[in-house]
């Protein structure tokens, strides 16, 4: 097979790209080795989008979350996401954590953060009554916004397919080879051709880099566990509270999420494995710990999971965004801020493909820019809601109780273009599992479900791939 | 808007007996809702037996159970929907739901009786770590695959909470041809009963650790095993103790929370040691012709109990209906005293009592040879020993015509003390 | 002379009961509070007995249909009987009480249906 450009990941980046990738007469391909989009660094980080101050002022990632950030709200609207500019806190305690946020406020002016002010203690606490006391003042960004990270990719992906792009799921690259006209991607006994190659394998892409000869960095795995609670804690704060980074510390933040939750987290803890995204006892202490300078009143018996996410952090300290050899772009290291700079990282790959000079970048009359309206049941109004069932009866059937998700939902869900193929992907989409009861009620309904659509046995059914099997065989 | 004398939301074992209740306190357009494909609730998927002792002399299974009252149901030509979500409820008594025949539904209550059950705890809520494989489900979600859909979810188990369900499920793990490795409890005791961990442990040589947890979880994509370890009085786990058993499942059974979405979204107070409404002598709760039974109130351990105290609710709502609910206006607190966690009902009015009503409350730890006192206003009025008493079964003191006189005053109190 | 330790299950106290048997007959309980203790461990020593519910397949139908024995069935028998009703298909439409299978394993003990399915 021939594509014009393959981009190797389907997490933020990878899909961003696709979706900018797709404005143009080109054949592209998105390989990705996991079941679902945004199955890694993707889907558990703190769903941010950052106002751009913490970057050192000069690097790729201050540019590019600033930039990414301003893009964001377009972005989101085109792709039915929801976005919320709720604004960030970083909060001082005391004067030496005031002096190091006046010095997150100059480097926000010089990364041109738009907005950024110092509020004394009396408007932090007027933002933020639930904070603990003895705040002194607080870094106010106004321009920080909260977004859902795997709905984000899982959209643009979605797009990028509408107008075009082929998505291969459980695909692995294990080598590239390079021609004088492009390259070949292996994976396994499969191959395919590319005229350009974009790495954005998230933690691995020190090793697809390694596949064209460039060994300029490494990716180390940095872990950041968090607690999620249910959405009545959700009015705890307004704005994404950061605490004041100390000691080499950045501390942990207590955010709400876009859909109504709070969590708290994350810690930082280098680890070997790549794929260790396991939580650990300790781990969640010290989130809890931590979490309560800042908000008192974190009622454990509240939370409704735990999960960590691994940081794709690389060697040289900085985003690399680049292309080492021609044709070859590098989406790498994208660590924080990687969500809230993922617009613009798709811009600046899309200038790298056309520098590459192996492809024409002519636009399609017809591109889609927007995705199909996603039906949220569970925001409706009841008018809205009993038109929709009028229209399809499935939709009167809930099938999630927590989060008011119907049946025909979850099916859309799959059917979508790179729609779901598993219970995670499910959740991911639609919320179905994601409340109280973590999927305890729906559990076996969207097994049925998923078994019904993808016309296989319930047996067959995976949690997100590979031999995460819901189930171990029949009783009879 | 369609109207209807009392809506009933839940037609599990607490929404049957309000419904018949209602029905037979006069009212006749009784409407049940309810969210699952057919009425019953959880009984559908309790299979064993058990149930039923205290209402109808035998031990019946769990369909068998929520059969009789279905029967009863539909001999009184009550009316239920099935696959119905209710949404919102006010506290005007208009109940929102939805269903795909009807779209959405808008009903005038005379008045409502909630009856929505409890939902199970699930590992976030516990706080295990570790990894997020597929293998790991509440007992409940495991016996609605094995019981109904005739799917098994795992092979080789380890269950986490000895309360009933997780006691049953390993019986019926194991009789499904699972090895169930072993039982873990946090507390030092069972909440499960007697007869559970002979019959469901003992029988199959299942064992059973007491003052244990899990604290990890292992395996990427299926359980590989779990760590588990002691804990010390506070619950913590005990390093030195941390022992890793393979296994491919983990089941909970961590405990039960009432679910009261619904209630608290209508701003019906809520008690925050049950997690359920505060509700009167009539089950009703601090909002006027809002009524509230079963494990939406409290957590249950036997259905017999629920159904007695479904018929109050069921009675209430319809009185209130009708207009004939008897208020003297005055009422008194009914509070927890020592080893008391808490009572139900929370408030009562002694001049509307009907003397069947009872005080229903659980103990806070283990206790032997104690004295159960019911204070006024801190003069003993009532007094019977205890010999035994745990968290895991609920006590009750009948409301006597007796009793009911000596209720006057303003704060009842219902505790232990030790037997002389 | 061996002796045995039980628990009591007939109510919530749980006494931990020691047994004294001799070749098949009991020669003495201790640790009961109440004389159903005692009835209870010859009871359970001697000849335990157990319901046994659990589900056979229905044929056609997806979903499963909740048995049990009629009455409680030797202790012994549990699994002997499991292994009947693994292969056992009932018929739909099937009311609680319909024989699933008569005399399973020659206990004398009919097993039946505990749910309606129409």
């Amino acid at each position: 097979m021939q594509y014009d450009v393959i981009v190797i990941g389907a997490g933020v980046t990878g899909a961003m790209a696709a979706y900018q990738l797709s404005r143009y007469q080109l054949k592209v391909c998105v390989l990705d080795k996991r079941l679902e989009p945004a199955a890694e660094t993707s889907s558990a980080n703190s769903g941010i989008v950052h106002a751009g101050y913490d970057a050192k002022p000069g690097s790729q990632k201050a540019a590019l979350n600033v930039r990414g950030n301003l893009l964001m709200e377009g972005i989101c609207k085109d792709l039915d996401v929801p976005f919320r500019r709720i604004g960030s806190l970083v909060v001082a305690f005391s004067d030496a954590e005031a002096a190091t946020v006046r010095e997150l406020y100059e480097s926000g002016n010089q990364n041109g953060v738009p907005e950024l002010r110092i509020i004394d203690a009396k408007e932090t606490y007027e933002r933020e009554p639930n904070l603990q006391p003895g705040a002194v003042c607080a870094l106010y960004a106004p321009t920080a916004g909260i977004v859902c990270p795997y709905e984000l990719t899982t959209a643009a992906l979605e797009v990028a397919c509408v107008n075009g792009v082929d998505y291969v799921r459980s695909t692995q690259v294990t080598g590239i080879e390079t021609t004088p006209e492009g390259f070949v991607v292996t994976a396994g006994d499969k191959q395919w051709n590319a005229k350009v190659v974009v790495n954005a394998a998230g933690l691995f892409a020190d090793q697809i880099a390694h596949m064209v000869g460039d060994d300029r960095f490494t990716i180390t795995p940095r872990k950041g566990e968090y607690i999620l609670f249910e959405k009545s804690m959700g009015s705890k704060v307004n704005h994404v509270v950061f605490q004041t980074p100390a000691n080499g510390s950045k501390g942990v933040l207590v955010a709400p999420t876009v859909d109504g939750n709070l969590y708290i987290g994350p810690n930082a803890n280098v680890v070997e494995d790549k794929n260790d995204t396991s939580t650990t006892w300790t781990g969640l202490e010290e989130i809890k710990t931590c979490a309560a300078k800042s908000v008192g009143g974190l009622d454990m018996r509240l939370a409704i999971t735990n999960f960590a996410g691994l940081r794709a952090t690389p060697s040289t300290g900085d985003f690399i965004v680049d292309s080492p050899i021609a044709g070859f772009i590098n989406a790498a290291g994208i660590e924080s801020p990687g969500l809230s700079a993922a617009p613009a990282i798709a811009e600046k790959v899309v200038e790298l493909v056309r520098n590459s000079g192996r492809v024409q970048l002519q636009s399609c009359p017809n591109w889609v820019a927007q995705r199909e309206p996603v039906v949220r049941f569970r925001e409706m109004t009841n008018s809205e809601r009993a038109q929709l069932v009028a229209k399809n009866p499935a939709y009167g059937r809930i099938i999630c109780r927590c989060e008011t998700v119907t049946e025909q939902e979850i099916r859309d869900a799959i059917r979508r273009p790179a729609g779901a193929r598993s219970v995670d992907g499910v959740k991911r989409r639609t919320r179905s599992g994601m409340g109280k009861c973590q999927g305890g009620f729906c559990g076996p309904r969207v097994v049925d479900i998923l078994a019904q659509e993808l016309q296989c046995e319930p047996t067959e059914i995976t949690k997100f791939g590979g031999a995460s099997y819901m189930l171990t065989g029949k009783t009879r | 808007m369609e109207k209807r004398s009392v809506v009933i939301i839940g037609g599990g074992p607490a929404g049957l007996a309000a419904a018949v209740a209602a029905k037979e306190n006069g009212c006749d357009d009784v409407l049940i809702l309810e969210r699952d494909s057919d009425v019953g609730g959880i009984l559908q998927q309790c299979i064993h037996a058990g149930f039923g002792l205290h209402i109808f002399g035998e031990e019946l299974t769990g369909p068998e159970y929520a059969a009789r009252f279905h029967e009863q149901v539909d001999q009184l030509g009550i009316s239920y929907k099935c696959d119905t979500m209710v949404l919102d409820i006010s506290q005007e008594r208009v109940v929102t739901a939805v269903n795909s025949k009807d779209g959405i539904l808008q009903i005038q209550a005379g008045a409502i009786v909630l009856a929505m059950g409890c939902r199970e705890r699930s590992r976030g809520a516990v706080g295990i770590g570790g990894t997020r494989p597929a293998g790991i489900y509440t007992a409940g979600t495991a016996q609605r695959f094995v019981n109904i859909e005739g799917y098994m979810p795992g092979k080789k188990v380890v269950i986490l909470g000895s309360g009933d369900i997780g006691l049953i499920m390993a019986r019926r793990m194991t009789l499904e041809g699972a090895e169930v490795k072993m039982v873990l409890e946090v507390m030092p005791y069972s909440g499960g009963l007697k007869r559970n961990i002979v019959q469901c442990l003992d029988d199959f040589g299942i064992p059973l650790r007491l003052s244990h947890t899990v604290v990890e979880v292992r395996g990427r994509e299926r359980v590989e095993g779990v760590v588990i370890a002691q804990v010390d009085e506070k619950r913590r786990p005990i390093p030195e103790t941390f022992e890793y058993v393979p296994c491919d499942t983990l089941l909970l059974s961590v405990g039960l929370i009432p679910e009261n979405e619904l209630s608290a979204a209508a701003h019906i107070p809520l008690n925050p040691v049950t997690n359920g409404p505060f509700v009167d002598q009539s089950m009703m709760t601090r909002c006027e012709g809002i009524f509230a039974c079963g494990n939406v109130v409290h957590v249950h351990d036997l259905v017999d109990f629920v159904t007695i105290e479904s018929r109050l609710a069921g009675r209430g709502a319809a009185q209130f209906a009708r207009g004939q609910r008897k208020d003297c206006g005055h009422h008194l607190d009914v509070k927890p005293g020592f080893g008391v966690r808490y009572v139900v009902p929370s408030e009562i009015d002694p001049a509307a009592l009907h003397h069947d009503e009872k005080f229903l409350f659980r103990v806070s730890d283990v206790f032997t040879d104690m004295e159960l006192e019911v204070k006024v206003d801190g003069q003993v009025i009532y007094h019977k020993r205890v010999a035994q008493a745990a968290p895991g079964e609920m006590e009750s003191v009948q409301i006597t015509e007796q009793l009911a006189h000596k209720l006057t005053g303003q704060t009842v109190e219902i505790g232990l003390r030790p037997a002389q | 002379m061996e002796t045995k330790n039980m628990t009591c299950v007939v109510c919530p106290r749980g006494c931990a009961l020691t047994v004294t048997v001799d070749g098949g007959t009991i020669v003495s309980v201790t640790g009961n509070t109440c004389k159903r203790g005692a009835a209870y461990a010859e009871a359970e020593l001697l000849h335990p007995e157990r319901m046994l519910t659990t589900t056979v397949a229905v044929d056609g139908r997806s979903r499963m249909l909740a048995v049990r024995t009629r009455t409680a069935i030797p202790k012994d028998k549990i699994f002997d009987i499991m292994h009947v009703l693994y292969t056992v298909k009932a018929q739909a439409s099937v009311h609680i009480g319909d024989v699933i299978v008569p005399d399973v394993c020659g206990t004398g003990v009919d097993v039946v249906a505990s749910q309606n399915m129409a």
